[in-house]
């Protein structure tokens, strides 16, 4: 498919630059929304490249492993020192297990591991397919005949969607591993009103909400990053060469939290 | 079937500038690149060449008028159909192009494994064919920044005539390349076309060091083109900004003359 290069033309008047700043955010939404439907449509075109889907598994959700782990243990226990700091003042002790598991099975779980996902792999994402874009990878592939979103876009797609998933998991349980470290054993909280809050504040519809959410950031962390790099001629402002990469890919890092936060509360909003 | 395989016909191209108005890139601009021949587009820089090739290939849309390849109008294809013309093509990129997470004999490979329901030992046999006729052997384990400029042309141009493309598309192909290894490059690229019968298209800013080469040469100029059917028609033109275009490469030709003597 074509894309056209090249900015759209600056007004001098603010009127006409305001203007011209609605006409490029549209039609900005209009090429990500189409890339979208693309990518998505890529994973269902053959041949399907499994062997980079796995190597896409391997660098998004392997290779971040060490990252979301260190991540949900000091989350974990500052949940654990924090929350019995607050019960306390209540006697409230003996719910910390329940306030730690449903504060990061519904929310910091979902939220922190695709922002820091998006900060380690997305970004990385975005600056390969921008260099290959400028080095005019993309436009080979194209000319061989080879449609880029299933070769390149799709496995990244159909990776992030099945590893921030299992990545959540993992903060999930390292998290409330970290609470339960910090709550029983430095402060003392009682081990089994720990664990028996925790089994019975949480209900299948708080973990469904987490898992939803996981989906939905995972979505939104592939589609921003992977896009931005992609369209990286198109952006305003960015820039040539090199300096284009670097400051579409911050953009991209910087886009994709701020979507994974809104979309945090829209989602809470509906579902909870 | 078409005498010619790509027709320009009134092709209009502009891009959006900074102060609100349109550059224009092609002019109404017509012509014909005839089958099995040799056509070089020459010009300055900015004068649109390379947005020619990428109009042919369909990786931008024209403004208006039409695009023929082998006589059927080529114009705002898109999807499959797009994808299918490209089948027609091999092009080799000003920067090579080759995917750098992948070794020579991996980007080589890669149109046969893609396009063809090839074994592994066919595409083998066939990668390995081409990487000798290009003298590559040895190399197919490196990676492109283990390669100098000259082999990742080369590396490049196997890569475009895996799929034995009818036409060829060649974008600047030798910047960057010392007045030895552009004559080697050329060599090849006669060589190759001799035997694959491939219809050439070269856009180069340099057209003493493809001089020899061109069957027809087509100068773009400030968004229109002149055609010329030789390049000595090109050397004789009276027209002032021919005269010009030619004088100023004058120097080169001589220079180009002492390297291949």
């Amino acid at each position: 498919m074509a894309f056209e290069q090249g900015e759209g033309s600056m007004q001098r008047n603010p009127v006409g630059k305001l203007g011209e700043t609605g006409l490029y955010m549209l039609q900005d939404m209009g090429r990500m929304g189409l890339y979208l439907l693309l990518a998505l449509k890529g994973l269902f075109r053959r041949p399907f490249r499994f062997a980079e889907f796995m190597r896409q598994m391997h660098f998004i959700g392997a290779g971040s492993m060490v990252v979301i782990f260190c991540t949900a243990a000091s989350t974990g226990m500052v949940l654990g020192l924090q929350g019995y700091y607050s019960l306390h003042k209540f006697g409230a002790e003996g719910m910390l297990g329940s306030a730690v598991s449903l504060t990061l099975i519904m929310e910091l779980g979902p939220v922190l591991t695709a922002i820091m996902v998006a900060g380690r792999a997305g970004s990385a994402m975005c600056a390969e397919l921008g260099i290959m874009r400028i080095s005019e990878q993309i436009d080979a592939l194209e000319c061989m005949a080879v449609d880029p979103f299933r070769y390149l876009i799709s496995p990244k797609f159909l990776a992030a969607l099945v590893s921030i998933p299992l990545l959540t998991a993992l903060f999930d349980v390292v998290g409330i591993a970290g609470g339960y470290v910090a709550g029983v054993h430095l402060m003392g909280v009682n081990p089994g009103s720990y664990l028996e809050g925790m089994r019975t504040s949480v209900t299948n519809h708080d973990i469904n909400l987490g898992v939803i959410k996981s989906f939905v950031f995972a979505l939104l962390v592939v589609w921003i990053c992977t896009g931005r790099g992609y369209f990286i001629y198109q952006i305003r402002g960015a820039g040539f060469g090199a300096q284009s990469v670097s400051r579409v890919t911050t953009q991209a890092v910087v886009f994709s939290s701020i979507s994974v936060l809104i979309f945090d509360y829209l989602l809470t909003a509906v579902l909870l | 079937m078409s005498e010619f395989a790509i027709e320009f016909r009134d092709v209009t191209k502009s891009f959006a500038k900074k102060d609100g108005g349109r550059q224009m890139i092609l002019d109404h601009v017509n012509f014909s690149i005839p089958v099995g021949k040799t056509t070089v587009i020459a010009g300055g820089s900015g004068q649109g060449k390379s947005v020619t090739l990428k109009l042919i290939l369909g990786l931008m849309p024209v403004d208006s008028g039409q695009i023929l390849v082998g006589g059927e109008d080529v114009t705002g294809l898109r999807g499959r159909s797009l994808e299918q013309l490209r089948t027609h093509f091999g092009v080799l990129f000003q920067g090579s192009a080759l995917f750098d997470s992948l070794s020579v004999y991996e980007n080589v490979a890669l149109p046969l494994r893609e396009r063809t329901s090839k074994s592994d030992g066919e595409i083998r046999e066939q990668v390995m064919a081409i990487l000798t006729q290009l003298e590559l052997t040895g190399h197919e384990e490196k990676f492109p920044a283990q390669l100098s400029g000259g082999m990742r042309k080369r590396v490049g141009l196997a890569r475009a005539l895996q799929l034995k493309p009818e036409i060829m598309l060649f974008d600047e192909p030798t910047t960057g390349l010392d007045p030895v290894m552009t004559q080697d490059i050329y060599r090849l690229f006669a060589r190759t076309q001799e035997q694959v019968g491939y219809t050439a298209v070269i856009v180069s800013h340099d057209i003493p060091k493809v001089f020899n080469l061109a069957d027809q040469v087509i100068v773009l100029n400030n968004g229109k083109t002149d055609v010329f059917a030789s390049p000595e028609a090109l050397q004789w033109s009276r027209e002032p900004h021919i005269r010009e275009f030619v004088e100023s490469t004058m120097g080169e030709i001589y220079q180009s003359h002492l390297v291949e003597q």
